[in-house]
């Protein structure tokens, strides 16, 4: 059981075009927290969510995975993106062994992983299937299984059900809450969906201006196990009020 | 009648329209007249086919031309990859080279071959050589396209997996630019012919089914013409359904991507 935590110190970025996206972000993320980012289009949560991946080097700042520098680290991290970024070209099974291949495991020896996984996202018979014969819906389960068959310790959601309609989403967050109660498992998401951050996550935080910095972080302390009944409560509606106000 | 005709099997509905095209070449010859030597008809034609291939001529000359395609094929296919991928990976070979590949494409290869001849000494490298030259653009264009084609997430998801340079390469580029990549071969398949009979063309000594073509004309043989325009157009036809054979084995996955849900 590895938990690691993600700590943001004094973080700007600016592009290879000139634009500052974030300014001065400082953030640290606990072992096994759930995390949401939310904000106006345009303020920096992909950025973050990708500087916290690795992909880019800070400007100014360091992100540490681990206490590792994040674009140094050799361990891998689970990412879900709007898209669901499949494969065209591999079946569903194809494409959740794409980690473990990476890793250099051998799609016999990791099969019964695999198996196991797509039961637990609800897709148990459709290894074989390709992305094109698969429901939008669905196509995201695999997407997240394939983010976490490696057992990464992080987990990056960049408005992982934005694609999705209403319905759809609600069941796939409540899904999410359940695969991260069984796994070890960080998760940061960046959603533009108030509800969504405050019935899925432990802390919510907010960025806006231009360039993006974090102005409020505001801890949800309803129990959990969450379901949806709770948006009906009090609770529930302060928190999203007090976030909907955060956001200028 | 027509959509009785539609649903035919393909090859069945190739046959008839081939059938109609003889027919409708008799045709013309028949009404019009016209003398031996300026508009041969298909029975003289065929008739110059069984002369040419008794006398083993053109099977020799169509195993040269053969011989010149195919490795002007594979060594243009071997240079345009690498350098495509170069290109579409750093900007700075791009901007290098970039000018001079396309003010390149300005020129006809017919202005080139001849100083090709002269440069290389042997003569069958030397049209080799042409077919290259002619083969190497089009598919340079297609690995440039077909590596720009990956998306930029898919990108950082391998990079979210820390996979090393050739993983993304091999499991990732690779399979992705496939598509557009086998649709430039179709293309520089079907010009490395071209490129190997201009090759022939501009050779004073020469051989293969461009000097077979020339020989003909000036002899007003219009009907072997005729046979090696054939032979020609056939042998394009080949190679084009190799590589679609090809395309179809590597691309099986795209039967599912059209049509079928669950």
């Amino acid at each position: 059981m590895k938990h690691s935590f993600v700590a943001l110190k004094n973080i700007s970025h600016i592009f290879s075009n000139g634009f500052q996206v974030v300014a001065d972000v400082s953030l640290t993320i606990s072992g096994g927290e759930f995390v949401a980012l939310v904000g106006r289009s345009g303020v920096g949560k992909s950025t973050l969510l990708r500087l916290m991946a690795g992909l880019f080097v800070p400007t100014q700042g360091e992100v540490m995975l681990d206490n590792q520098p994040a674009h140094h680290t050799q361990e891998p991290v689970g990412l879900v993106f709007q898209k669901d970024n499949l494969l065209p070209w591999r079946t569903v099974q194809g494409n959740v062994h794409l980690p473990l291949e990476i890793q250099g495991q051998s799609q016999k020896s990791t099969h019964q992983r695999i198996i196991t996984l797509l039961d637990l996202v609800g897709l148990a018979g459709y290894a074989h299937h390709y992305p094109a014969q698969l429901s939008g819906g669905m196509a995201q389960r695999v997407a997240l299984a394939r983010a976490l068959v490696h057992e990464p310790s992080l987990l990056l959601l960049d408005e992982p059900f934005g694609a999705l309609d209403a319905l759809t989403r609600e069941k796939m967050g409540q899904e999410l809450l359940r695969i991260w109660q069984l796994l070890p498992v960080t998760v940061c998401m960046v959603t533009h969906s108030i509800p969504e951050a405050v019935l899925l996550a432990d802390r919510v935080l907010v960025l806006n201006g231009q360039p993006g910095t974090i102005t409020a972080d505001i801890s949800i302390d309803l129990p959990r196990p969450r379901t949806l009944e709770m948006e009906g409560t009090s609770e529930f509606y302060g928190y999203a009020a007090a976030i909907r106000a955060a956001i200028e | 009648m027509l959509t009785r005709l539609r649903r035919q099997p393909s090859w069945l509905t190739f046959l008839l329209s081939f059938l109609l095209l003889l027919f409708a070449w008799q045709m013309v010859v028949v009404w019009g007249n016209y003398d031996r030597f300026i508009l041969p008809g298909p029975y003289d034609v065929a008739q110059q086919f069984k002369v040419v291939w008794q006398d083993g001529r053109l099977p020799k000359h169509t195993w040269i031309t053969f011989s010149e395609v195919i490795p002007g094929l594979f060594i243009g296919i071997a240079f345009a990859t690498p350098l495509g991928y170069l290109l579409s990976k750093s900007p700075f070979v791009a901007r290098l080279v970039s000018p001079y590949l396309i003010a390149s494409q300005a020129i006809p290869i017919i202005a080139i071959a001849p100083l090709l001849t002269i440069w290389v000494r042997s003569t069958y490298w030397s049209r080799v050589l042409v077919a290259v030259i002619v083969v190497f653009f089009p598919i340079l264009i297609n690995v440039v396209a077909g590596l720009r084609s990956v998306p930029v997430e898919q990108y950082e998801l391998f990079h979210s997996l820390r996979a090393s340079r050739w993983q993304i390469f091999r499991k990732l580029e690779l399979p992705a630019a496939l598509p557009i990549l086998l649709a430039g071969l179709k293309v520089g398949a079907t010009l490395s012919v071209i490129g190997a009979l201009v090759g022939e063309f501009v050779q004073p000594k020469s051989e293969g089914l461009g000097f077979l073509l020339v020989t003909a004309r000036y002899q007003f043989k219009t009907d072997l013409v005729f046979v090696v325009i054939v032979t020609l157009g056939v042998m394009a036809l080949l190679l084009y359904g190799v590589v679609s054979l090809l395309e179809w084995w590597l691309l099986r996955w795209q039967t599912f991507a059209h049509g079928r849900k669950v």
